[in-house]
């Protein structure tokens, strides 16, 4: 299945790129694309990262064709 | 009919002090309201190592952010009497002693919207996905996490 992926700040700088879209295998679960992508681009800090699936918070693990996963560091606003 | 519109939140840049003095103007003529409570964020020029920050480059998911902000003033809506509500928001390079956020809540009386106010900075702070480059003088940076 084909997957959208999206990275923000500092995910964005350590991946060098916003968005790529990804063929993964259907039983794919959404922490081992986690381990698989921060072992990829040597994220820093992996338990900071916080997931999101299609912009919501609480999210299933299981995923599904389309699914906008989102890769986001904390948050820093105000 | 006021808290069920979503608005735009996001602001290209500093928010410019013209716009608070605008905002308080644009109240006049609601006079059911008896108090409002400001909240400004400032571009605090930290020293980290011996380096100065110069500015903070703010970037957002920003599909999500909105989403987030609608639903925080919502939230704020059903818990506080409020009149009324605006949040603003930065994106983009906003340098040191400029304004970066703007939470606005107005009320009958005073207690309320100073409350209402808090709640809002601190949900924005803890539920938002903003983030933020400290960019220091020499140009090198580093990222922000809210504490």
């Amino acid at each position: 299945m084909k997957l959208t992926l999206r990275y923000f700040g500092m995910i964005a700088e350590a991946t060098g790129r916003t968005e790529e879209i990804l063929n993964v295998s259907d039983q794919i679960k959404l922490y081992d694309l986690k381990d698989q992508q921060i072992k990829k681009y040597k994220i820093q800090d992996p338990e900071a990262v916080q997931l999101v699936v299609n912009q919501d918070l609480n999210t299933s693990t299981v995923l599904k064709e389309g699914d906008e996963i989102a890769f986001l560091p904390p948050f820093a606003g105000g | 009919m006021d808290k069920k519109k979503p608005k735009k939140v996001f602001v290209k840049g500093a928010i410019p002090p013209e716009k608070i003095a605008t905002s308080i103007a644009n109240h006049q003529s609601k006079t059911n309201i008896g108090a409002h409570s400001i909240f400004l964020g400032q571009i605090r020029a930290d020293e980290i190592d011996g380096k100065k920050v110069s500015a903070i480059d703010y970037s957002a998911y920003e599909e999500m952010a909105e989403n987030v902000f609608h639903e925080i003033r919502e939230a704020a809506f059903s818990k506080f009497d409020m009149t009324c509500c605006h949040i603003y928001h930065s994106l983009g390079q906003v340098k040191i002693g400029e304004i970066c956020l703007f939470v606005f809540t107005s009320s009958a009386h005073r207690k309320i919207a100073i409350e209402a106010c808090n709640y809002l900075v601190e949900e924005i702070k803890a539920k938002v996905p903003i983030f933020g480059k400290e960019i220091f003088e020499d140009e090198t940076h580093q990222w922000k996490v809210n504490k």
